[in-house]
């Protein structure tokens, strides 16, 4: 497994960014954590549907989403805020999704990250054609596709990654292992003892990464994407990483792990280990860090005001982008709501 | 003259030529120009890159499709038979039909979905499916039957034209047993309207796909005891032209509805409720449908038994005469 900063915050071999990149990518991860925060509270005031969060798992969606480049696809699901977030999809929307609006679905026209799957495997292989059409229309484009353990025994997952093999499609397949599939842990799902090792079934490349050390992550990324960009094809990465809170808000741990587990895997925290590094590299203090936790609770509590000031659509909308036009009985149905 | 099967051809190389946007793909497609040779001599004008011959995986051939045509591409997909069309049945209503209502318009997935149906042609088990009503049901997609070769050409290349997604039916039984003139140049047949194909004062027969022709042989016989009967080919089954279906039994003041998919949830049962939401009270008798039973498709040596056939159609429409 492939593992580059240590928990302790020392290195194994040459960090693949300067320490300024470091620092950036410290303070997304610090506001992405402060996102999940805060939308677990106002979840638990009724203010968000349900909301699945992604602590623990801060360095795999960072990191990888750090190594893309802006026009690259992503494709990637309901945990998932952070690498979505970190690829221009904004807090707003995000907010607006959980809270039951569509219109959370709608990104910039420069933002190229479809709207969270809510289903589990099929959208990888939307990831792969999105990365063939690159490669049909001589872009240099490549789509990164982002799952967890459970989405790996999908049969879609099969086919996604057997076409992506077999076309070359400069896609990379982020597998997040993050333990559990709600409360199946990853044992209970696949038979195979790692998930990268499924790579080799379809003859393409699959590395193992430690998922909360942010370095490995975007090492790892970083060459899945140059060696798609380069038309040599796709890579399976698998994250080791830990889900630290519930599924979703509905979710109780508690009835399937234990304390101790969860208390070891807070020892591994990925944001704790880029702080000890970055001290250690003196490009860290106290001060600093909390002037972007200040910057980050502006930035997370203006995206929840602007979320939460926005309207419902109103009933009619409800028809308006089944299709381009409305046809004729989708717009006598229309007639009927008010 | 042109068969179905070679206007849908010449459908598709016309859409290959006017765009390198188009790219046809599924199972066979290419190297022996699929099992029905639909696709066939694709390959060699327009090479593999845009006549994709893929491994045997339905959902796989339209997730990835979907993948495509979300990137701005227009793909149009064969599923070999649609009793093979279920394991991409999840790709299909999951996110084709739904990803412009998810993003409100940011992404739309412009693609057509070709499907070999219908039986009549005493083919092993799945490969005489007449399952359209499962699509029909689907939000966010067009599900279209053509009959006649000169509408398989119009309307393949609108449902390429089109900016939302289109399954397209393709009746097997016709694929080579009908043929017309159908003109060299691209034409366009409008999503979303029913054709009269046969006018008649005394009934109105509403189908469409395979039924189209049995229907006309219908007539034919009606005829013969001095009954006139109006066809109407639907050609789209979603969005209905319920217009077109209600002006002529406004006109006959009695209808038989024909399908050759299984009876209870068929499309028929959509027609119907139509005809009675809106034209009731033109009514002179009770509408009657004429369609496969519900059971499983038979095998050849019994399939005659199942499918609709010019009697069964006639019979339906001396009921409505007598009541």
């Amino acid at each position: 497994m492939l593992q580059i900063l240590r928990p302790d915050g020392s290195l194994t071999s040459d960090p693949p960014i300067d320490i300024e990149r470091t620092r950036e990518l410290f303070a997304a991860m610090l506001t992405a954590r402060r996102y999940d925060q805060k939308a677990m509270a106002i979840q638990k005031q009724g203010r968000l549907a349900t909301y699945a969060p992604f602590r623990g798992q801060e360095a795999a969606q960072i990191g990888s989403a750090a190594a893309l480049r802006p026009d690259d696809w992503m494709v990637a699901t309901y945990r998932d805020a952070a690498a979505m977030w970190m690829h221009g999809y904004g807090w707003e929307l995000l907010l607006l999704g959980r809270m039951g609006d569509e219109r959370g679905g709608h990104p910039a026209d420069d933002v190229p990250v479809l709207p969270p799957s809510i289903t589990v495997g099929a959208h990888m292989l939307h990831a792969v054609g999105l990365a063939w059409a690159a490669r049909i229309r001589g872009e240099e484009r490549i789509a990164a596709t982002y799952f967890g353990d459970g989405a790996t025994s999908e049969g879609d997952f099969h086919e996604a990654m057997n076409f992506a093999s077999l076309y070359r499609t400069g896609t990379v397949f982020i597998c997040q292992n993050n333990g559990y599939a709600i409360s199946m842990p990853t044992s209970g799902q696949t038979a195979s003892e790692t998930i990268a090792q499924k790579a080799l079934a379809y003859g393409m490349e699959g590395v193992r990464v430690d998922g909360n050390d942010l370095f490995a992550v975007f090492a790892a990324t970083d060459a899945a994407a140059a060696k798609a960009r380069g038309g040599q094809g796709p890579t399976l990465i698998e994250a080791v990483t830990y889900r630290v809170g519930p599924h979703t808000t509905t979710d109780d741990p508690g009835r399937y792990r234990s304390d101790e587990e969860e208390a070891a895997w807070r020892d591994l925290d990925p944001v704790d280990r880029v702080r000890r590094y970055l001290a250690a590299e003196r490009a860290w203090d106290a001060e600093w860090e909390a002037r972007v936790l200040a910057d980050a609770t502006d930035d997370v509590e203006g995206a929840v005001r602007r979320a939460e000031s926005l309207p419902a659509e109103d009933g009619p909308e409800i028809f308006e982008a089944m299709f381009e036009r409305l046809t004729p009985d989708l717009a006598r149905q229309q007639g009927d709501v008010q | 003259m042109k068969t179905i099967a070679q206007s849908i051809n010449d459908a598709l190389r016309t859409a290959l030529s006017g765009s390198d946007d188009v790219v046809v793909m599924g199972e066979d497609v290419g190297r022996t120009g699929g099992v029905f040779r639909v696709t066939d001599g694709l390959l060699q004008t327009f090479g593999p890159d845009r006549v994709i011959d893929t491994p045997v995986a339905e959902s796989g051939i339209v997730g990835t499709a979907f993948g495509m045509a979300v990137a701005g591409l227009r793909p149009v997909v064969e599923i070999q038979f649609m009793g093979f069309s279920y394991p991409a049945y999840d790709q299909i209503v999951s996110h084709v039909g739904r990803i412009r209502n998810r993003s409100r318009h940011r992404f739309t997935a412009p693609m057509v979905i070709r499907m070999p149906y219908g039986g009549g042609i005493g083919a092993a088990e799945h490969h005489s499916e007449s399952t359209e009503a499962i699509y029909t049901h689907i939000p966010g997609v067009k599900v279209v039957v053509p009959s006649t070769p000169y509408d398989a050409k119009g309307l393949l290349l609108a449902a390429i034209d089109d900016p939302d997604p289109v399954i397209f039916l393709e009746p097997i039984r016709l694929y080579r047993s009908v043929k017309e003139e159908v003109p060299d140049h691209p034409i366009r047949v409008p999503i979303g309207e029913a054709r009269v194909v046969r006018d008649g004062s005394d009934v109105s027969i509403v189908t469409y796909g395979s039924m189209t022709r049995e229907s006309r042989l219908a007539a034919d016989k009606l005829a013969e005891l001095g009954v006139e009967a109006e066809i109407v080919d639907l050609r789209t089954l979603t969005p209905l032209d319920v217009d077109t279906v209600l002006e002529s039994v406004r006109a006959t003041h009695r209808a038989v509805v024909v399908h050759e998919a299984q009876r209870t949830g068929g499309f028929g049962a959509e027609v119907i409720a139509r005809i009675q939401e809106e034209g009731l009270y033109s009514l002179e008798a009770p509408i009657e449908r004429v369609t496969g039973w519900d059971i499983v498709v038979p095998l050849k040596r019994t399939e005659r038994h199942h499918l609709p056939d010019a009697d069964r159609i006639v019979r339906a429409a001396l009921r409505t005469l007598e009541a």
